[in-house]
């Protein structure tokens, strides 16, 4: 029995030292500013397209069904207040994250595990570079900038899609739906709708390094590390997000 | 033996700086759960000393030249780098340390991501300790890229390089900030016999032209008799035998992590060591 634990008690003890290391770095020179916006690159501007794409038909199909179930208690003109509220607090953080997880933290485990099994992170410690402060670091700070933005539009473009749905199927006017959809939100809505994918940046970020950079077995390792990197970033993805609704619902 | 304290190898005079291990291991053992890769190794090397490190695969090279630059820490035992108690640096200590040794990982360990001009300066762009001004960095890997004769090499990228030619990459990037001390991780491993031969005709060259401490572990014996036996000849461009003025070359021999053999080639030949004999005699 102790054997079995042992293995994930390691993980999350090696996991906790790479995270508590990449903060301690966090305000330490070197900052490698120009590895930051690459990064950014990536994961921001690489990951708006399906993110944009993601959203607006979340939000599409969110206005149908909410129609729908509105059509009912004839209180269609409050779908634009459904489909606001269920993507600024949940679809639009947990969706955006859950396509950011799978497409970076599966490309950062991928880049690190090889460069780790090819010895460049062992080459990089070797010449002069702590591989946290050169590659978790950048990626961390990159993903935390990127990942509420990339929320807010995708929030943005679900609004949008739903509002389609809305003028062109159930015949509702502009100022209706909008209206109907800001005056809904509350403060606490879109606070929390912001700070749900700031904690998501951390596990997406921190969970493709820890698995990147804790590969072994060659090129079959890499492949393993970025399943692993993936599963567990989304798995964590949604357990986190259960435990910071159950805060916002406290309140 | 007393070590001495951090940055007092500097102080000395030239001639005791000399005397004074540039490496040295005190019964070190590195263990990978239940699998010890090292177990109780101890020997040292000064400054301009020609080590060979003989050993079959698994048999412990890479890991004990990982502890030696302390990228892997030791469960038990010492180890000393010029001097230096390195065994509980904490990492951003080590950068200094490293920035005086020169390495070649196995595969040559080039960033792949980055051309060849920049992997060769990078050592003089990231360490800090070695105070080199960024104008002359260009300079100092051009030199370094004519010593293993690939100056036209600057743009590209390593996967547009031959095994070979990635190998010597690895060497410039080992040798341009003129370590005292360059350890070669199976340096010939993989290549046919020609390239293999101009990877050690350039660790002799660096050897002979700059006095480096020398420390080359290989499972070739081959590699070990260039390295004890030549010299590098700058007028022909070439190796030599080195007849009576051979650099005098050390051979270790690790099995399965144990350091089973340590003295000159005539020993190593002359052993009666079932494991080392047939070692010698298998490569031979």
């Amino acid at each position: 029995m102790l054997d079995f634990l042992k293995s994930p008690v390691i993980a999350v003890q090696e996991f906790c030292f790479l995270a508590g290391r990449t903060f301690r770095n966090l305000f330490r020179r070197p900052h490698y500013a120009a590895d930051i916006f690459i990064q950014m690159d990536i994961i921001g501007v690489g990951s708006l397209p399906i993110v944009s794409m993601i959203g607006f038909f979340t939000g599409a199909v969110l206005g149908m069904q909410m129609s729908k179930a509105l059509m009912q208690y004839g209180a269609v003109g409050q779908t634009g207040q459904l489909v606001a509220i269920t993507m600024v607090r949940e679809l639009g953080p947990v969706l955006t994250a859950v396509v950011v997880a799978g497409r970076n933290a599966a490309g950062i485990a991928s880049e690190l595990g090889s460069m780790k099994v090819t010895e460049q992170i062992d080459a990089m410690r070797a010449l002069g570079t702590d591989p946290v402060q050169k590659l978790v670091k950048p990626r961390l700070v990159a993903t935390c900038t990127v990942l509420p933005l990339l929320t807010i539009i995708a929030d943005f473009v679900g609004l949008f899609g739903g509002f389609l749905i809305a003028y062109f199927i159930l015949h509702l006017t502009g100022a209706q739906y909008w209206n109907n959809a800001w005056q809904s939100l509350e403060y606490l809505d879109v606070s929390f709708g912001l700070l749900k994918p700031f904690a998501f940046a951390f596990i997406v970020a921190l969970v493709g390094c820890y698995y990147g950079l804790s590969t072994t077995g060659g090129t079959q390792g890499v492949g393993r590390s970025t399943t692993q990197a993936v599963v567990a970033s989304m798995i964590l993805i949604f357990v986190v997000n259960f435990f910071i609704t159950r805060i916002y619902v406290s309140l | 033996m007393v070590e001495p304290a951090a940055g007092m190898l500097e102080q000395l005079d030239p001639s005791a700086a000399r005397e004074l291990p540039v490496l040295r291991l005190d019964r070190v053992t590195v263990a990978f759960g239940d699998l010890r890769a090292l177990d109780q190794v101890s020997f040292q090397m000064r400054a301009g000393d020609s080590c060979v490190l003989l050993g079959a695969a698994a048999s412990g090279k890479t890991v004990l030249l990982k502890t030696a630059l302390g990228l892997l820490k030791p469960q038990s035992g010492r180890v000393w780098v010029f001097g230096k108690d390195i065994t509980e640096l904490p990492e951003e200590r080590l950068f200094e340390i490293r920035a005086r040794i020169g390495v070649l990982f196995q595969e040559g360990g080039l960033f792949d991501s980055l051309t060849i001009e920049e992997n060769v300066g990078y050592p003089l762009e990231n360490q800090p300790s070695l105070r080199c001004p960024p104008e002359e960095i260009r300079r100092r890997v051009q030199e370094a890229l004519s010593f293993v004769e690939l100056e036209h090499t600057l743009e590209k990228f390593p996967s547009e390089l031959s095994g070979g030619m990635r190998r010597r990459v690895g060497i410039a990037r080992a040798v341009v900030t003129e370590p005292r001390l360059v350890l070669y991780d199976s340096p010939t491993a993989g290549l046919d016999p020609i390239t293999a031969y101009t990877i050690i005709a350039l660790i002799v060259k660096e050897r002979d032209l700059k006095n480096t401490a020398t420390l080359m572990a290989t499972h070739r014996y081959q590699d070990g008799h260039f390295l004890a036996n030549y010299r590098y000849n700058p007028q022909t461009g070439g190796l030599e035998p080195a007849g009576l003025a051979r650099t005098p070359t050390r051979f270790l021999v690790l099995r399965e992590g144990r350091l089973v053999f340590e003295g000159t080639q005539a020993e190593l030949e002359a052993s009666r060591d079932p494991y080392v004999s047939k070692f010698v005699k298998r490569e031979d």
